[in-house]
């Protein structure tokens, strides 16, 4: 009796596929559970860590020092709080972006700067270096000035829009899953030739440059603060409403259009998101590598579910993980710093590799 | 006493001050006489043997270029790298690339009887390669300057001016030290190289020129030429100067808590344009001139 029993509820749960059985979800539901306990203790800690680690590194005992010093608010409030939370939104907006383009790709290996806004942000971030660079010769100061002041992250923001625009077109909207790939590495491969012709013929944009495909946490403010964190709400609200669709998706197009699913607008919404939280994210902090493709994969690992939770899970792992890195950047070296980008590359490399190394990616 | 030698003594000591007076006479004159080679060793450490003074001589680095135009040297330029961009007498000359973009064939069709580059450079492993003599300098330190200034003034055959022109390269420093005021004297500079940010250190070349002028930097010195610092350290270390891109700086009272800064409140501020930028930052036979306009700043300051 139970010979018979046990292969046929293997074949039926097997048949059931994503539609989990009772006790699968408890389980599911717990993991879930204790990873967001997780993430919320680690963003805590990395706040923490954050707000004590300064130009003398690591250093409880200077953090104490300068609580009672008369420059606390200028240094908690204006220089490390800012810069802390900044990173969180930044690791944040990634980490939903790069949910976004896994779903919406069904590629584990989708990352934000997949559709062109990588490209479309450093040329028009080095535009604007050689225009400046040119200046006082060909265009007048105060031209520079602005281009100088506000000019380099409303560039970073519309150069990104405008790559993922490009793209779009070329791929004649977002019906066809490897057409819009295809035509975000045309874009991309056409876009990043453009800015390295700049540089050759304007060197002085290559400095900028590096800064900015680097990625930085440096100069994070009050201003980028609230900017990011409305995008963010925004963005998770839109995204989230829209899960259901990435649920659909998983099953396969065919599928998802069989559930009365309108593909091609859904998908459009999607990457519209997560072009726009991208292009937050990359507009204040540079090209930060790794965080979008990592955060996902993270959560999938240790808490698999609908992408309701994905998305919201991913987004809190992309905020530790650049919490992390933005740390680890100030921390090693203090009073230098490194790039948060090489930070989060290395992470990100270092743990992929393993990953691969002991089962392989799934 | 009369003093009495005997003829042939006084014959012989008569020839011999004369052989002597034409031995001596000539000495000052001939400090390179055409036919004895000159022998140089770049800083890699390899000697160069030239038969008479290179005639035909391409330099790839800014600062070589000015070296070798302030020791006279201009006229047997026959082509430059993309950068070297003073003086304006030498924009007609052909332009050969950077460090790592550089023509090579453009370079061998020169013929040049020498080529000036920096010690690091792949490109110039292929132009010596085609059998081109290419020497290495290194051009980071006054140091780098003085040894470089010298070397040059032998391979154009007038050796003497390397020391000469180091002297009055002294004396304008000098010039440029008095000009500092003196309530100045002793402060903390913060020169920002570029927006990372960026500073330059005490062992930079900038980094020495401040130095000579009497000011303090807020980098120590450990941290090496160029560090990228946590901008929260600059802000804690209280500036009394900030130095850097006249452009770049007027954004820096926008970035977090560096508006609260007294050099930014009381505009402390020395800022250049790219071409003073460039002759602060270049080890060359520039810097007094650099010492000058850090000078004329700081008087303007006062």
């Amino acid at each position: 009796m139970s010979a018979e029993a046990s292969p046929a509820g293997a074949s039926h749960s097997a048949a059931l596929g994503n539609m989990q059985v009772a006790p699968a979800e408890d389980i599911d539901v717990r993991r879930r559970r204790r990873l967001l306990l997780w993430l919320l203790g680690l963003a805590l800690l990395g706040v923490g860590a954050g707000l004590i680690t300064g130009a003398h590194g690591f250093s409880p005992s200077a953090f104490w020092a300068d609580l009672q010093g008369d420059q606390a608010g200028l240094i908690f409030g204006q220089i490390r709080a800012p810069r802390t939370l900044g990173a969180a939104l930044v690791g944040a907006l990634l980490g939903l972006s790069g949910a976004i383009a896994q779903g919406v790709f069904r590629n584990p290996l989708a990352d934000p700067y997949l559709l062109g806004s990588a490209s479309g942000a450093g040329l028009a971030v080095v535009l604007v270096l050689a225009a400046a660079a040119l200046g006082g010769a060909y265009i007048s100061l105060a031209t520079v000035i602005w281009l100088e002041r506000i000019g380099l992250v409303a560039a970073a923001f519309f150069g990104s829009i405008a790559g993922v625009s490009l793209t779009l077109m070329l791929a004649q909207g977002a019906v066809q899953t490897l057409r819009l790939l295809l035509a975000g590495v045309v874009v991309g491969v056409l876009l990043g030739a453009g800015t390295d012709l700049l540089t050759v013929i304007s060197p002085d944009a290559l400095r900028g440059k590096q800064v900015f495909l680097l990625g930085s946490t440096s100069f994070l403010g009050h201003s980028s603060l609230l900017m990011m964190g409305s995008g963010l709400l925004l963005l998770l609200w839109l995204a989230r409403r829209q899960a259901r669709a990435l649920d659909a998706l998983t099953l396969g197009e065919d599928s998802a259009i069989s559930l009365g699913l309108d593909l091609g607008r859904a998908r459009l919404a999607l990457v519209m998101m997560l072009s726009l939280g991208t292009a937050l994210a990359v507009s204040q902090a540079g090209l930060v590598a790794f965080v979008g493709l990592v955060a996902p994969h993270l959560v999938r690992r240790h808490a698999p579910g609908p992408h309701a939770w994905l998305l919201l899970a991913s987004a809190a792992m992309g905020a530790v993980l650049l919490l992390v890195a933005d740390v680890i950047s100030r921390a090693l070296i203090a009073p230098q710093e490194l790039p948060v980008g090489v930070v989060t590359a290395v992470l990100g490399g270092i743990y992929l590799f393993v990953l691969l190394k002991r089962r392989g990616l799934p | 006493m009369k003093l009495f030698l005997p003829r042939q003594i006084r014959w012989a000591a008569g020839l011999l001050l004369m052989v002597s007076l034409l031995l001596a006479l000539p000495l000052p004159l001939r400090a390179q006489p055409a036919g004895s080679p000159i022998v140089v060793r770049d800083d890699r450490g390899t000697e160069y043997r030239f038969t008479s003074p290179p005639q035909r001589i391409i330099t790839m680095l800014p600062s070589l270029t000015e070296s070798l135009w302030a020791l006279g040297g201009g006229p047997r330029l026959v082509g430059i790298d993309s950068f070297s961009n003073w003086p304006a007498e030498l924009n007609k000359l052909p332009r050969l690339g950077g460090l790592e973009d550089a023509r090579i064939e453009a370079i061998a069709a020169l013929k040049p009887d020498v080529v000036l580059a920096s010690s690091s450079s792949r490109a110039m492993d292929r132009v010596e390669a085609l059998g081109i003599r290419v020497l290495r300098l290194k051009s980071e330190s006054y140091a780098d300057v003085r040894r470089t200034l010298n070397l040059l003034a032998q391979l154009l055959g007038t050796p003497a001016e390397g020391e000469r022109l180091w002297t009055r390269l002294e004396q304008e420093l000098e010039t440029a030290n008095r000009r500092i005021p003196d309530k100045l004297r002793g402060q903390k500079v913060y020169f920002e190289i570029g927006g990372g940010p960026y500073a330059a250190g005490t062992s930079s070349f900038i980094g020495e020129t401040l130095g000579r002028l009497g000011l303090a930097n807020i980098v120590p010195a450990k941290l090496g030429p160029f560090p990228k610092l946590n901008p929260e350290f600059v802000v804690r270390a209280q500036p009394d100067l900030i130095m850097g891109v006249q452009r770049e700086q007027l954004g820096i009272a926008g970035r977090p808590g560096w508006a609260t800064m007294a050099a930014v409140r009381d505009k402390r501020m020395c800022g250049f344009d790219s071409a003073q930028y460039d002759m602060l930052v270049r080890p060359g036979p520039r810097l007094g001139e650099g010492a000058a306009l850090l000078a004329d700043c700081l008087e303007k300051l006062k």
